[in-house]
């Protein structure tokens, strides 16, 4: 039930027992981590650097989350967001979703990062050894996940 | 919330515009606050008027389709209209995640 978009890394076991620590009626807990690759198009990267738009990036990832409680009997569910410049392996996204039953976490936490990928205004810039930064470009394939939600019923 | 009063103020219409990602970089700033015509109806409307105001503003909208747009912190489409926005973002498709 809380969104955080900050520059500092998080501790996902931390992260974890924040969410559930005195809680029984959880059965099932699924987390996702995105983290950066040190690979992109074939070329090494030296750090990936991430804008965001303060102000709507919390909006928009409240309103994900709430889109996805409504959706599913969530008991209690986190993301966490990192900006700033980031290095290969470093972690960008946390994603975590608590239910009773595990068939609803796992289902939310990947309609979660669905819709976060598609409406987070966020954007990243990849650096090479020679100093280059390129953006990089929106994928079809997200766009193409996100449509599956579109057939489900909802609740 | 959306002053309907507002939305029918006479004049131009001042408003913050926002730039991100290679949108703010092709432009050169982040942000600026300009006094738009009233007759600007729609975010279309309104990406027509900026590619005039300058090269840099033709670079970053040459490809409007590729040019994403939020509303006072909300996703619209180019065919949403501009009356009584305070804030008005433009950005490529978000990558995050």
């Amino acid at each position: 039930m809380a969104v955080r978009v900050e520059m500092q890394d998080f501790d996902v076991g931390r992260e974890i027992a924040t969410l559930t620590t005195g809680r029984t009626d959880i059965g099932a807990i699924v987390t996702f981590t995105g983290t950066v690759r040190g690979q992109a198009k074939g070329r090494a990267i030296v750090s990936m650097t991430l804008e965001h738009y303060p102000g709507m990036t919390e909006a928009e990832l409240a309103r994900v989350e709430a889109e996805a409680r409504a959706r599913w009997p969530l008991d209690a569910s986190l993301i966490v967001h990192r900006y700033g410049e980031l290095k290969p392996g470093d972690n960008i996204v946390l994603v975590v979703t608590a239910s009773r039953h595990r068939q609803a976490a796992f289902e939310a936490a990947e309609y979660l990062m669905d819709y976060l990928k598609s409406r987070a205004p966020f954007w990243k810039k990849e650096t090479t050894a020679d100093g280059e930064g390129q953006w990089v470009d929106a994928r079809e394939a997200d766009e193409t996940a996100l449509a599956r939600w579109d057939e489900k019923p909802g609740t | 919330m959306r002053d309907a009063v507002a939305d029918r103020a006479q004049g131009p219409m001042r408003m913050t515009l926002l730039y991100f990602a290679w949108v703010r970089e092709r432009i050169g700033r982040a942000s600026e606050t300009l006094e738009v015509p009233e007759r600007l109806l729609t975010v279309a409307d309104l990406v027509d008027w900026l590619r005039k105001r300058g090269p840099e503003y033709e670079a970053a909208f040459q490809r409007p389709d590729l040019v994403r747009a939020a509303i006072d912190q909300q996703h619209v489409k180019p065919d949403a209209g501009i009356a009584g926005a305070r804030e008005v973002a433009f950005f490529p498709p978000v990558t995050g995640g």
